[in-house]
């Protein structure tokens, strides 16, 4: 059997021969290649020591992280000396202490019970003059106490349904000073020498329209918004309309103002950056075309500039910036802006250079003077481009001015590494992720739509 | 003569029409850029902790003082710049290791989020959105969450821009997946070949050069942010960047800049030319 290939004849044999032997060198190929990747993995493991990750990893921190970001706790201190006192306290701020106690504590006069702490999932914690008693809501009615013993030291002790003493589960850590109660993520106990601490964890953020010293705290946002509709004042000073804005916009804890204004100023700074980079990139690019500008050393030398800006990346500008500029929105727009004066000037020097030079030709047969040329002959051709390259980059420049305001150039960025530099408030940190997130969302959906809009424009 | 017939006259009158229309929109959109201009400069200008006159006299202060550190170093400054070259691999290595990991992850998972390939559509969802809130989530604040957990070193600077890196290219390869030849495919399909024979043997290898042109892009990004990391405390150049702008090492600033740029442009080269020969295979 045998095939026609061309004028000679090739045996089936030799055919199939050469195709294995090819696809044998194939397979070799790619194995060799996969198990070089392979290879690299196992080096950059031992490298950046990707070992250590499991124990540089803190679940615990890790878990309490996530839950301060969607949950708010209350705190509930009794010290042992004077136990007619129990002080509550929103998120344990001093400054936060509830006038009187939420519906979640009973005080109970009589005997040596003070209060009861109803936890969220029904377990329920009965303060008394020498310890704390932990009764769980789940699995049999199971009974803990803890306390400071004889020799000031503190203890725990478990129980089950018939008062029989049982081993403590794993959950209860005793130390010498400090005995660490977490029966679940959102129940939390400490007995230290000196006092006991109970942190309560609820579902939700609290106080996120009106802080904790607002007159408006106790009321629910639809509420407040129908106060605006209502003549009674409750401040005697301000309007309702103004009250409410005010209230929430001056919130302490969550700062809505600040928050939204560096919002703004991020977007600025992206908008207006890549606005001065489209307005100087454009004539600086018909510069260094050659078919527009005759002179090689202008043009030679455009082509450097370009280099340079495009080269020095956008956060060695910021640096640069952050010195003349001081910290603040400048910084960040000159910083987008020089960068992307350079790409975009560089992209569209290109792009006028590719330009189809028939309908230059024939703008000028009808007797149009260079500019006009221009103006007709090439600008329509380079605008969809033109348009599509400077959204892209308004798109991407908006994240960039994420990062440029925490190199230093303000915005949400700066506002953002304070909040984790702090430690302690990862709800703020929740919060202003979400609205970058959003930010960056409706950036990239508005940039597509214009692009439809724009360009559908120009070829219509 | 019909009422539609068109004439010169009506032709000319329609003309007028849209070239007003046409004008009144280049005045509104140039009206508009000049407000946004003007406006947004004077809120600048109001929020700036420096004055922007002053800041334009001032400009080229900083870079003078840094060549002029330089410049006193003498010989010694291309010692600095050789010294600083080991944490300038170390940034390096960690954007094309979570280059070359996200690369791969993102190849794995993009097939299933594609409409012509995936097994269902549930799956297409499911991963695409996965895509889209990886990239959309900027590096900086997963890396920084990470740094606070972690504890200073580049992993947390890994992890994050890995992250990031697998939903900007998933998106891309799966893009680029939806635009292939489909004749391969279905000839697979009709000698009886599994789903992942499919992909491997017609789907692969059609997107492979796109694949690495990307990757090549990628790598460049990665760099840059591999560094930006590194300056809010993962280590890597970007950290001794922070500690010489705070101590006011000009010469060592300057070293640390010049060996930044010289990479990133290096990169640009290599990787434009690397593309415009895979491209170019693409198209021949």
């Amino acid at each position: 059997m045998s095939i026609a290939v061309y004028d000679r004849e090739v045996s089936f044999q030799e055919i199939y021969q050469s195709v294995e032997k090819k696809a044998y060198y194939q397979k070799l190929i790619t194995l060799v290649s996969i198990g070089a990747i392979l290879l690299y993995f196992v080096f950059s493991i031992i490298q950046f020591d990707l070992g250590s990750i499991s124990r540089k990893w803190s679940p615990e921190r890790a878990s309490r992280l996530f839950l301060d970001t969607y949950a708010h706790k209350d705190h509930v201190v009794m010290n042992w000396k004077d136990t007619s006192k129990i002080s509550v306290n929103f998120e344990g701020d001093y400054r936060y202490q509830y006038p009187s106690f939420p519906e979640w504590l009973e005080r109970i006069g009589d005997g040596k019970d003070i209060a009861i702490l109803t936890f969220n999932s029904g377990s329920k914690a009965i303060f008394r003059d020498d310890k704390i008693i932990f009764e769980q809501s789940k699995s049999e009615d199971r009974k803990f106490i803890f306390g400071i013993g004889d020799n000031g030291k503190p203890y725990a002790e478990a129980y089950d349904n018939d008062g029989n003493e049982k081993d403590l589960p794993n959950w209860i850590r005793v130390t010498e000073s400090k005995v660490e109660v977490r029966p679940s993520l959102y129940e939390r106990i400490q007995i230290y020498k000196r006092k006991v601490e109970v942190h309560r964890y609820e579902f939700g953020w609290k106080y996120f329209w009106f802080d904790f010293f607002s007159p408006l705290k106790d009321y629910s946002l639809p509420e407040a918004l129908s106060l605006i509709f209502s003549n009674e004042r409750i401040e005697p000073d301000k309007t309702n309309f103004e009250l409410v804005f005010s209230e929430i916009s001056d919130n302490e804890q969550w700062m809505h103002g600040t928050v939204l204004f560096s919002i703004l100023e991020t977007l600025l700074m992206a908008v207006l950056g890549t606005l001065l980079a489209s307005l100087l990139g454009l004539p600086l690019a018909f510069l260094a075309a050659y078919n527009i500008t005759p002179f090689k050393f202008v043009r030679f030398s455009l082509r450097r500039l370009f280099d340079m800006l495009r080269g020095i990346d956008m956060i060695i500008w910021c640096l640069i910036f952050v010195r003349s500029f001081g910290p603040g929105l400048f910084t960040g727009i000159f910083a987008i802006a020089f960068t992307d004066t350079g790409t975009l000037g560089k992209l569209m020097s290109e792009a006028i250079e590719n330009a189809d030079n028939k309908q230059q030709e024939g703008v000028k047969s009808t007797g149009a003077s260079t500019i006009l040329q221009h103006r007709f002959g090439i600008i329509p051709q380079i605008m969809p481009v033109f348009i599509s390259q400077s959204l892209y980059y308004l798109e991407s420049n908006t994240r960039g001015a994420v990062i440029l305001g925490a190199m230093g150039a303000g915005g949400i960025g700066l506002q953002l590494l304070g909040a984790i530099r702090t430690g302690n408030d990862f709800e703020n940190v929740g919060y202003m992720a979400v609205l970058i997130v959003l930010l960056v969302t409706v950036m990239d959906q508005m940039s597509a739509f214009l692009r439809r809009f724009l360009i559908g424009i120009e070829k219509n | 003569m019909s009422q539609n017939a068109i004439t010169i006259e009506s032709l000319e009158e329609n003309l007028k029409v849209l070239a007003r229309q046409r004008a009144i929109y280049s005045v509104l959109f140039i009206g508009a850029i000049i407000f946004i201009v003007v406006s947004g400069v004077g809120v600048a200008n109001q929020y700036n902790a420096g004055s922007f006159t002053r800041g334009v006299e001032n400009f080229f202060d900083y870079p003078a003082d840094l060549f002029s550190d330089a410049f006193e170093a003498g010989w010694g400054w291309f010692g600095i710049v050789l010294s600083f070259i080991p944490a300038l691999f170390e940034t390096f290595s960690a954007a094309v290791f979570s280059t070359v990991v996200g690369a791969s992850i993102a190849l794995i998972l993009c097939p299933l989020a594609t409409i012509n390939l995936s097994p269902n559509q549930v799956t297409v969802q499911i991963v695409r959105r996965t895509f889209d809130i990886l990239r959309s989530f900027p590096e900086l604040v997963f890396a920084l969450i990470l740094l606070y957990l972690m504890g200073k070193s580049i992993v947390p600077a890994i992890i994050a821009v890995t992250l990031h890196t697998i939903g900007a290219m998933g998106k891309l390869f799966s893009e680029a997946i939806e635009n292939i030849d489909m004749k391969p495919v279905d000839g697979l399909k009709s000698v009886g070949a599994r789903w992942y024979q499919i992909i491997c043997f017609a789907v692969y290898p059609q997107v492979l050069p796109l694949v690495l042109s990307y990757s090549l892009l990628r790598l460049e990004i990665n760099v840059r942010a591999s560094t930006i990391l590194g300056f809010v405390g993962a280590g890597g150049i970007g950290a001794y960047l922070t500690a010489s702008l705070q101590w006011r090492y000009g010469d060592e600033v300057l070293a640390i800049m010049f060996l930044l740029v010289a990479t990133i442009t290096a990169l640009d080269y290599f990787s434009s030319y690397v593309r415009h020969k895979l491209i170019g295979k693409i198209s021949a």
